[in-house]
């Protein structure tokens, strides 16, 4: 007997349900990201306005954020899903978190670009901003990519780019503590610098949970809190 | 990154990503560890033909000392029948042919010298409808122990009829009409009756034949909340056709592809992340 191979459910309305879901979801991966992008780039060019409106925004997120919960709720009521099914559904839900989080992220860079567009440029710090907002923006890209098409490989490079920022981000962070003591009339906006790379080194945070969750959906096996060896092993399937 | 509202991108690559994962689409192998640690029941190459339609292939699977496993599948999979050798019920079934070895404990079950009346009593059976007999709701439980000789006075008698009761979860709404027909209970009622005159007779294992599918909601949560307790003192096999019910009650799950074992695990990983595409196709709906 050949078997048949059935991706679909039997229930056309569940396969809906689903897709409805997985879509939200990455319409929201969408928005989030050019939150993301639109905060470093309000930043570095002293873009109020631009900063204005990803404060706006990130009402939408919210939203979205509880509409992806609500639906995922439903389902499983409604449906029980097991096995890869209940895994999608938890990962939707982790990772609804997390772009939520990114978008709260993005929204305090936006702040700060307000703030620093009021009192003037810091003395110091875009490169660096420019710098580790790039891999981040990277990152977060990626994150939703290997979500989108399933691919642990990349999400396993996500997860391991993330080691990177917090690198970057801890000389940074002396960079800018010299600065202050070098000039202490501007410690206010480099204070800003500080607050909008702590941000980003957050994000990549937030990249690498959906990185891991992406791995979880399709191994099966939490990776979360194993360590890079571990989840290159999971991966590999070692 | 692309904004992809197209389903389908992301279930054609899980099927790639599983693909990888999937060593083997042949259902005639075992995915999964039949071996247990404490072993009660032992069926090794166990198959079951009726007639010339085979119903069973070479199935091989331990059964641990006070575990709950469930036997899932879809209709005619051969679980229903794999389960009714473990206490012979299929002799009664006229062309019906078991051969391999299926041991309880060390003793064989289908020894022909053996005599199935007391490997009855210790490999109890719950069927898919209650069937008390049309006696009173005492003499139900009594029946068994009584024929069996397991009491020897009326106190003693007594004594295993109120636990067996108890133990099944009936005291408490059976105690003041003992002497009233067994029939006369509700299905779930009659369904606790039937598990409370199978235990009386102290087995060691209990097969349950989808207990609960003629069951309302709440009766069913009943039972299922038994079969918990009765886990602490008995070895249960349960066939259910409800994956929700196995994924509560068990802890090791089995499932069944057309008489073939296909995959045998802990429950809580069929249940999240099965090895054999054939699993997790049953499990989540995709069957068809």
């Amino acid at each position: 007997m050949t078997i048949k191979r059935s991706s679909s459910h039997i229930s056309q309305r569940y396969d809906d349900e689903l897709a409805a879901v997985k879509s939200q979801l990455f319409e929201m991966g969408g928005i989030v990201e050019k939150q993301v992008t639109d905060a470093i780039k309000a930043l570095l060019e002293v873009d109020s306005e631009l900063a204005e409106r990803v404060v706006v925004d990130d009402e939408h997120i919210n939203t979205m954020e509880v509409t992806i919960d609500e639906d995922c709720g439903l389902i499983l009521a409604r449906r029980q899903p097991a096995a890869k099914d209940l895994r999608l559904v938890l990962t939707i839900i982790k990772a609804t978190t997390d772009l939520e989080r990114i978008g709260d992220e993005a929204r305090k860079m936006a702040k700060q670009a307000i703030t620093l567009a009021e009192e003037g440029k810091a003395p110091r710090g875009y490169v660096e901003i420019r710098h580790i907002g790039q891999i981040v923006a990277n990152m977060l890209s990626q994150a939703l990519d290997c979500f989108v098409r399933q691919d642990v490989e990349l999400a396993l490079k996500v997860a391991q780019e993330d080691k990177t920022v917090d690198l970057e981000y801890a000389s940074a962070i002396r960079e800018m503590m010299t600065y202050m003591m070098e000039d202490p009339r501007s410690i206010s906006r480099v204070m800003s610098i500080m607050w909008s790379l702590r941000a980003l080194e957050r994000i990549g945070d937030h990249a690498r949970n959906i990185a891991e969750h992406v791995i979880y959906l399709v191994k099966g096996d939490d990776v979360r809190h194993v360590g890079l060896k571990q989840m290159a092993k999971t991966v590999h399937d070692q | 990154m692309t904004v992809d509202t197209n389903s389908s991108s992301l279930s054609s690559n899980a099927l790639s990503s599983d693909d990888a994962r999937d060593t083997s689409r042949d259902y005639r192998t075992t995915v999964g560890k039949i071996e247990v640690a404490d072993t009660k029941m032992s069926m090794r190459n166990v198959n079951v033909s009726y007639g010339d339609k085979q119903a069973v292939f070479g199935v091989d699977l331990d059964i641990a000392k006070n575990e709950v496993i469930a036997m899932i599948g879809p209709s005619g999979c051969g679980k229903s029948t794999f389960l009714r050798c473990m206490n012979r019920m299929n002799d009664t079934i006229e062309g019906c042919v078991v051969s391999g070895s299926l041991k309880l404990d060390d003793q064989d079950i289908y020894d022909p010298k053996l005599d199935v009346v007391p490997l009855r009593a210790r490999v109890g059976m719950v069927f898919q409808k209650p069937n008390p007999f049309p006696k009173s709701i005492y003499d139900n439980v009594a029946y068994g122990p009584q024929i069996h000789g397991l009491a020897s006075s009326k106190v003693e008698l007594d004594e295993i009829v109120e636990n067996s009761l108890k133990k099944a979860g009936l005291w408490n709404e059976a105690k003041d009409r003992l002497d009233q027909p067994g029939t006369g209970l509700s299905g779930g009622q009659q369904q606790r009756l039937c598990i409370a005159r199978t235990i009386a007779v102290s087995p060691e294992v209990i097969l349950m034949d989808e207990p609960c599918s003629a069951l309302d909601p709440i009766a069913t949560a009943r039972i299922e909340e038994l079969i918990d307790e009765l886990s602490a003192n008995f070895t249960i096999a349960i066939v259910t056709h409800s994956m929700q019910q196995a994924a509560r009650v068990s802890h090791r799950t089995a499932y069944f592809h057309l008489g073939y074992l296909v995959e045998i695990g802990a429950t809580d990983d069929i249940f999240t992340n099965p090895r054999h595409r054939l699993t997790e196709d049953y499990i989540t709906g995709r069957f068809g």
